[in-house]
């Protein structure tokens, strides 16, 4: 097995080292939410009443909604990993623009739904959610924070997907070199399953 | 990568063409050896600045009252020092430097497996010091948190605090870039015939580390993202008035903060590692007690940062559980000294600078071991937290710790890495002013600190004033030795005698089978490994 690590190394490329370090990479981020989960359980077990009448305030309509499109787009991610294999490159690049739509719709409900919060006068260190009390503030403060953080993964990866496209359409990403198209799709994935913890702790539980 | 430059026989790294030009042939450059090197002259400049701001320190504690500032300037100052130290120095030090110039020699590759990332890394610790430092000039004034950044003060603070926090943030990446990068290099680009068993000390000591950069540093990241977001939207995380719980900031600040040490000291034994068997031309004793303990210290050392808050307010049992754990730490530790001991048990010895690093190494740190004992114990913990004593015992573990094997490392691989050789007489008589200055400096600070002389106050009573007075000259003793070390080291590099011999200690890890300085891809074939690292007899 030595052997055939040190051959890749002679050509300068190494996918499956791509692959580990990738995978490294998604780890460091998951311990990163890890800390705001603790942050999370630590506030929910101190103030259980207020967590529970402030998540109600959430629309669970909008947020099923856009846990559905997301887990799509993490499909269609997935699709175009096999397309570009198949090498369909129209198809991969259809799949990648499903996936940047989504993505930017995500964002379109994220910030009417922001936008709705903030009307109503609940934004970090505003007078109404002060007054409103503790496990209300810091509901909120870590809603805003962790989906905040989150719709940063979004825009992150919405960039890597807009050059795995471009580079597609130009040919200098193909069948002989899917890896950045893969990991970008395991980075995808990534913040498709932040979400789906996200979800059920600001929404579903009540 | 120019393949051409290499067949045309051995061409040294520092003189290889570049596209570049200039500084930037070597700011852009994506071989590993120039981006240790860059490491090496930024990590030296910042420590340059972290001694000054030390020796500010003790010229102020010299005599009781106002010596030369005032105790916003001391807090501001203790504060730099600190944050310079950590994050710029110690963490990123050995890894960065040694770890980016050898792993991929000593394991037989010819470069890391993400090259264009290594040199990302550096850019992003760049520009985390850049940002990190600009705290000093902008409006508000200088950080006066120490470098813990303890809720609430933290964002209550009116000095320049969002600048030294982001920048401690970016450089956090910057280290999860690096052991990222160790970690595939390790698993990937080990040559052929190197099992694990036959990987030697310092790569796995690095493999530890980059280990716990991977799984700590994310914590402390976030838990440094919600102080900026408490300063700048006033969320309430860690806010008693807001609802917030400032124990809560502390447990995830230790969370990374004491696996970090950790990353500071594992690399530091993988140096004593290769040292001292090569001075004692001796096959290092319990090769694989030394890698287990490596693992074992990597482990364990998740699951202690609660004895920096013993009295921070916590339930009985994890006071107990915390205090256990830390007790249990210390016997992988122990067990690295005994196999360095024995090493040097019956062996011919070769006196000369590395190895007077190394021994010396084995004295502070047994005492810095020690004395975390003395504060892992709940009792005695009481009496010494937030004292001189916690102050001498954190020096003796990480500045003689990490210190002397950082001075050992470079007398170590120097001729390696400059192809020339410093005179040895004068790296002697450097490393005789440090070790008497280093230890004049620190070992008042043990006595001081177990009379009651609290830390971080820039004054004190009239009856701690004579520990001081030897303190603050030991710094000077200290300083002349840096002084000396580094004209030595710089007059070596440039116009040292060139060595001729590969190999001038007789070490038998295969950094000494390349050319000195190595060329550009390090070996022109790879090699096949069919001994254990130490073959000594």
């Amino acid at each position: 097995m030595n052997q055939t690590m040190t051959l890749s190394h002679d050509l300068h490329r190494d996918d499956e080292a791509s692959k580990i370090g990738m995978w490294l990479f998604i780890f460091t981020e998951l311990l990163l939410f890890a800390g705001l989960f603790i942050v999370y359980g630590v506030y929910r077990y101190l103030n259980p009443v207020a967590f529970h009448l402030a998540a109600e305030e959430l629309s669970v309509t909008v947020g099923t909604y856009n846990t559905i499109i997301l887990l799509v787009s993490s499909a269609t991610m997935a699709m175009a990993s096999t397309a570009i294999r198949l090498k369909n490159k129209g198809m991969t690049l259809l799949l990648l623009g499903i996936t940047l739509f989504i993505a930017f719709m995500f964002m379109v409900n994220k910030f009417f739904e922001w936008k709705g919060k903030f009307g109503h006068g609940i934004f970090p260190g505003s007078d109404d959610l002060l007054r409103l009390g503790h496990g209300d503030t810091l509901f909120f403060g870590l809603y805003f924070f962790m989906t905040g953080l989150h719709a940063l993964h979004i825009i992150v990866g919405f960039v890597l997907i807009t050059i795995v496209a471009v580079r597609v359409n130009n040919n200098t990403l193909t069948a002989d070199n899917p890896v950045l198209l893969d990991n970008s799709g395991l980075y995808w994935h990534l913040v498709d399953l932040i979400w789906i913890f996200l979800f059920p702790l600001f929404y579903l539980i009540t | 990568m120019s393949n051409q430059e290499t067949e045309t026989t051995h061409v040294s790294f520092r003189d290889v063409k570049s596209k570049y030009k200039g500084i930037f042939a070597w700011i852009f450059s994506t071989d590993h050896k120039r981006v240790g090197l860059l490491y090496l002259y930024s990590i030296v400049s910042f420590f340059v600045v972290g001694v000054l701001l030390g020796a500010a320190m003790k010229l102020e504690l010299m005599s009781p009252g106002k010596t030369i500032m005032d105790p916003q300037a001391y807090n501001a100052i203790f504060t730099l020092h600190g944050v310079i130290m950590i994050f710029l120095v110690v963490v990123p030090g050995l890894p960065a430097v040694f770890g980016n110039f050898f792993l991929p020699i000593m394991i037989g590759a010819k470069d890391v497996a993400f090259p264009k990332l290594n040199l990302l890394s550096w850019w992003v610790y760049v520009v985390g010091a850049l940002v990190a430092l600009s705290a000093l000039f902008a409006g508000g004034g200088p950080p006066d948190t120490g470098w813990t950044f303890y809720a609430p003060y933290s964002f209550k603070t009116n000095t320049n605090m969002l600048p030294a926090v982001l920048g401690a943030f970016i450089l956090g990446f910057s280290s999860i870039l690096t052991g990222i990068n160790f970690i595939v290099t390790i698993h990937r680009l080990r040559a052929p015939g190197m099992s694990w068993f036959r990987l030697p000390l310092f790569p796995w000591t690095l493999y530890g580390t980059a280990w716990i950069q991977i799984l700590a540093t994310p914590i402390v990241g976030i838990t440094l993202l919600m102080i900026v977001g408490e300063r700048l939207f006033n969320i309430g995380f860690f806010d008693p008035a807001l609802g917030g719980d400032p124990i809560l900031y502390q447990h995830l600040f230790w969370i990374y903060s004491h696996p970090a040490v950790y990353i500071m000291i594992l690399p530091a034994m993988g140096v004593i590692s290769e040292i001292i068997p090569t001075f004692a031309n001796k096959s290092i004793f319990g090769y694989k007690a030394i890698v287990i303990s490596t693992l074992a210290i990597a482990f364990v050392g998740y699951f202690v940062w609660g004895h920096h808050m013993f009295t921070s307010g916590m339930s009985g049992t994890a006071l107990y559980t915390f205090s256990f754990l830390t007790f249990l730490v210390a016997i992988p530790s122990a067990i690295k000294v005994f196999n360095w001991v024995g090493t040097l048990h019956k062996a011919s010895i070769q006196l000369e600078a590395p190895f007077f690093w190394a021994a010396s190494f084995l004295f502070v740190f047994m005492i810095g071991g020690l004395s975390g004992l003395a504060l892992g114990a709940l009792a005695t913990n009481v009496h010494l937290h937030d004292t001189a004593f916690v102050v001498a015992h954190f020096h003796f573990i990480v500045f003689g710790g990490v210190g002397f094997a950082f001075m050992g490392a470079i007398h170590y691989w120097f001729p390696k890495m400059w192809g020339r050789m410093y005179n040895t007489r004068v790296a002697t008589t450097g490393w005789i002013f440090f070790f008497i200055g280093f230890n004049t400096l620190y070992l008042p600070m043990f006595f001081l600190g177990i009379d009651g002389m609290p830390r971080r106050y820039y004054d004190y009573v009239e009856r701690f004033h004579g520990p001081n007075i030897v303190s603050t000259i030991g710094s000077w003793v200290m300083i002349a030795g840096i002084i000396i070390i580094l004209v030595n080291l710089i007059r070596g590099a440039k116009y040292g005698p060139i060595t001729t011999n590969k190999n001038p200690w007789g070490g038998k890890t295969l950094e000494w089978e390349v050319d000195s300085p190595p060329t550009l891809e390090n070996f022109e074939e790879i090699p096949v490994i069919d001994r254990s690292p130490y073959d000594y007899r």
